[in-house]
């Protein structure tokens, strides 16, 4: 059952375009304008921000516009060097700046999973490696993305070494961030009060209540789902460890062959030189598992990748919580305040309220007071309809962009998933062809002792 | 072929001590007759088979070493590659199956087919069939070193197992027993001079073998005899038996240590083989969370899981052809050293006896006995029975151990081979969904 097949979708469509803006415009990606790769990194020394001196890996991002490239201009590409500290700064700007977006994450800060052999030194020239690779990624996606990549702070991010930081302060993004606890919003009443919104303020129609019950349950299908793939992912990062852990070990037991063979053939005649090949070739097997698993390490990249991507969906998920629920409050908010004005007006005190209750104790007011408050309770309800109109925008935007890119992110994690597992079973077909080649040469070693 | 009935073996009195053989005693020693054979009284000490034919009794001074000698000539003579003898010329052909599981009141056991084809005169038909146990293995190959000690006689598979740690009546167990039994019996058959030893013949044609009761008790008898008979003080040995003394020591400890690193191998494979059964079930769960990646996950679980299959067969097959080949081959060692030190025990007593009778000839001139002339040739012949004996078993060592290495280079390449077929069967499946989606795309 796919989202595009889905009945129910294309009124989600109609929904979208009732609000006036197109789902599927596309900016012109920064990718298309401009080539761009993190090519080296490099070990620097510094003062840090408690004026201790530490030692860090900067990279070294290059650009170079389309227009050279196409027109085989052999141009110096222009370059800056950045540590991980910026992208980690960039990003965090990206995911508040743009909530509905599923952004890519970047490379893991701390090597995790690690089996026995493989470093967990962030100095380790393989994982500085894997990093620079993987930050390359990050910048390849988010330049390709038709939301991201139109951003200013992004740009500059590519193009100015100094004075960034400042730069993106100074947006107040910091201010945008999510803090809120994880909201579990009931469902029953969810729906009920978007329906009751929809009803009260907007001309109502038989699909708005479809549309309602979709748009929740995609939600929640998705947040669901962000779970999964971050438990499956997890799960499997953790099997592949133990898998390549043993795996090393059997390949490395192998290794005794080619000593003991060799001290064997010491003491034979005829058999000696076929022994002490054979030797050799143990000793190539045994050597083999190094580069096997370091190849198998860009999988489990990929891996990450999508366990850190899991998160990034979670929290455009929450991102629909958190607005829905703005949303229903500024509206309870609202008809409350219309209650009160109600009661004011006409004297009859419907629900329970201390106003009420003071009157029949110590009698009404006098007429300007009443006045005075019911002068004060319009402008209130004036700000709480701007408010809640305000919230509705916010609300329906999300849903609008977060759909779109939540539908490009599933298609995106299909076909980059399907393309790692293939490349993993082309792998293990070479490591089965690697080991048929060995035990082949030993087998004519044998042949001729 | 007739296939004996299974019953109950014969038993019979225990041999006292005296009439148990030294076996570097007198030339002309009588031989314990199978049911078949009946011994002429009178002294002579001919044995004859029922139908008349003589035995050949087989004397370390004089029949087997002149046998031995022309034999050394035609291994010479042979291509030094074919180290077996040829099928043309092999007249004797012996096989060990048919596992067969026996209960009786007083015990349970296994007995095996042994199938025997001839043409040679010494036998009286040119097939047999018989069923015998591990005892009977166990008769035969003490009555071969008792008769024939100047020669190397191939080991059995270890004779006691610990209850409750190995299962003696499982089919793994009787299965690699049953294949030492036949290599055995295979090699005996090969050789020159023990083939035509009585008791081999009396082995494999006997409807019954009339064995002493208190086999274990003889043995140790018989080899405590052997040591007491033996008081002669040790001689340093020649160069070249030396040599073959620190070969044995050597391999044997070579042996040992590749043995070690196989169980290593098989302990670590099958540590790998849990981990790897686990991680194909984590893909498969995944695959129930997803839509489209459901069918790629799920072909990764199933190649997973051929993957476990292989190296399960890879592990089983080297803990039950590998490893007990390997084993045996270290009795196999223990049985030459025995040899080279009877060997040694030989020369002790000749040279002992010679500087015996050097001093009374320096004090009374009566010159060496003939005693001393026999050991002399008894030493001589035990000497080069031995030199044979060992570049026969140099040689098929070097085959068995070819066998034995390309085997496990064997079973490793299989195993590979059906782990890439597994993966790419995983890519065609992968590949043809494309290439559907593809077509199911513009239409």
């Amino acid at each position: 059952r796919r989202w595009s097949s889905d009945p129910d979708v294309s009124v989600v469509g109609l929904y979208c375009r009732w609000w006036g803006s197109d789902p599927n415009v596309s900016g012109c990606s920064l990718l298309r304008r401009m080539e761009i790769c993190v090519a080296e990194a490099e070990k620097r020394s510094g003062r840090n921000t408690v004026n201790m001196q530490e030692i860090f890996t900067v990279y070294l991002i290059e650009t170079r516009s389309m227009e050279a490239v196409s027109e085989g201009h052999n141009s110096a590409p222009d370059s800056l060097w950045r540590r991980y500290s910026e992208f980690e700064l960039l990003r965090s700007y990206l995911i508040v700046t743009y909530p509905h977006v599923v952004v890519a994450p970047l490379p893991e800060k701390r090597a995790e999973f690690v089996w026995h052999k493989l470093s967990a030194d962030n100095m380790d020239p393989d994982f500085v490696e894997r990093r620079r690779v993987g930050l390359e990624n990050f910048l390849v996606r988010v330049a390709s993305h038709s939301v991201l990549s139109n951003d200013k702070i992004l740009y500059h991010f590519l193009t100015e070494e100094h004075g960034w930081r400042e730069v993106v302060y100074e947006t107040g993004f910091q201010a945008k961030v999510m803090n809120s606890p994880e909201l579990v919003i009931q469902d029953s009443c969810c729906v009920s009060l978007v329906v009751q919104h929809a009803l009260l303020h907007f001309p109502s129609g038989p699909w708005y209540y479809v549309t309602a019950y979709v748009i929740r349950r995609r939600f929640m299908d998705m947040k669901h789902y962000s779970d999964e793939l971050q438990s499956h992912t997890s799960q499997l990062l953790r099997a592949r460890a133990r898998v390549a852990d043993r795996l090393y070990g059997v390949f490395k037991v192998h290794g005794n062959y080619g000593r003991v063979f060799s001290e064997w053939s010491a003491i034979e005649k005829e058999m000696g030189d076929g022994l002490q090949s054979a030797g050799h070739h143990m000793d190539a097997y045994a050597a083999s598992i190094d580069d096997i698993l370091e190849e198998e390490e860009h999988y489990a990249d990929q891996l990450k990748e999508y366990l850190s991507y899991a998160e990034a969906l979670r929290a455009v998920c929450r991102k629909h919580e958190l607005t829905q629920f703005e949303l229903e409050m500024a509206s309870q908010d609202l008809i409350s305040k219309k209650q009160q004005r109600e009661e004011l007006a006409t004297g009859i005190v419907r629900t329970f309220s201390f106003k009420g209750m003071t009157n029949k104790l110590f009698g009404q007011e006098a007429p300007e007071q009443r006045e005075a408050r019911l002068k004060l309770l319009e402008e209130l309800i004036a700000e709480g309809e701007d408010t809640v109109k305000e919230k509705t925008v916010e609300c329906q935007e999300h849903v609008e962009r977060a759909w779109v890119d939540m539908q490009r992110f599933e298609e995106q994690k299909d076909k980059d998933l399907r393309e790692a597992l293939i490349n993993y079973a082309v792998m293990q077909i070479s490591m089965c062809k690697k080991g048929i080649q060995v035990w082949s040469n030993a087998k004519e070693c044998f042949i001729k002792m | 072929m007739s296939v004996a009935a299974p019953r109950g073996l014969a038993s019979s009195g225990q041999k006292p001590i005296a009439e148990v053989l030294h076996p570097l005693a007198a030339a002309e020693e009588p031989l314990s007759p199978g049911p078949d054979v009946t011994v002429d009284d009178g002294g002579d000490q001919e044995a004859v088979l029922t139908n008349g034919t003589p035995v050949e009794t087989s004397s370390p001074a004089s029949a087997s070493s002149l046998f031995n000698r022309l034999q050394l000539e035609d291994d010479l003579e042979a291509d030094a590659r074919d180290l077996y003898v040829s099928t043309e010329t092999r007249d004797l052909f012996v096989t060990v199956d048919d596992p067969k599981k026996h209960v009786s009141t007083m015990e349970t056991y296994i007995t095996y087919r042994v199938s025997t084809k001839t043409t040679r005169i010494e036998f009286d038909l040119p097939e047999y069939c018989v069923r015998r146990r591990y005892q009977d293995f166990d008769w035969l190959r003490i009555k071969l070193e008792d008769s024939q000690p100047t020669h190397l006689i191939p080991p059995l598979p270890e004779k006691f197992v610990m209850k409750g740690v190995v299962d003696r009546f499982s089919e793994e167990f009787v299965e690699t027993r049953m294949k030492a039994l036949d290599k055995f019996l295979k090699r005996v058959a090969d050789h020159p001079v023990l083939s035509f030893n009585p008791h081999l013949n009396a082995f494999l044609s006997a409807k019954d073998l009339n064995k002493r009761q208190g086999l274990a008790l003889l043995t140790k008898v018989g080899e405590s005899v052997k040591q007491v008979a033996g008081g002669y003080k040790l001689r340093p040995r020649p160069a070249e038996f030396c040599a073959m003394g620190e070969y044995l020591d050597t391999f044997s400890q070579k042996l040992g240590t590749i043995d070690r690193i196989a169980q290593r191998i098989i302990k670590e494979q099958s540590e790998y083989l849990t981990e790897l059964r686990e991680y194909g079930t984590v893909y498969s769960s995944w695959a129930g969370s997803e839509e489209e990646l459901r069918r790629p996950l799920e072909g990764v679980a199933s190649s997973v899981t051929t993957c476990c299959g292989a190296l399960e067969d890879l592990s089983e097959n080297m803990s039950q052809d590998f490893l007990p080949v390997l084993r045996e081959y270290v009795l196999y060692i223990e049985s030459m050293k025995n040899v080279l030190r009877k060997r040694d025990q030989s020369q002790a007593e000749y040279e002992g006896r010679l500087e015996a009778a050097v001093l009374r000839k320096q004090e009374d001139r009566t010159p060496l006995p003939l005693e001393v002339e026999k050991c002399q040739d008894k030493v001589e012949c035990f000497n080069a029975d031995l030199k044979a004996d060992w570049e026969r078993w140099q040689s098929n060592k070097r085959q068995d151990f070819k066998q034995l290495l390309t085997g496990m280079a064997d079973k490793n390449i299989n195993y590979y081979e059906k782990c890439q077929s597994g993966w790419e069967s995983l890519i065609t499946l992968l590949q043809d969904k494309q290439t559907e989606d593809k077509t199911s795309e513009t239409n």
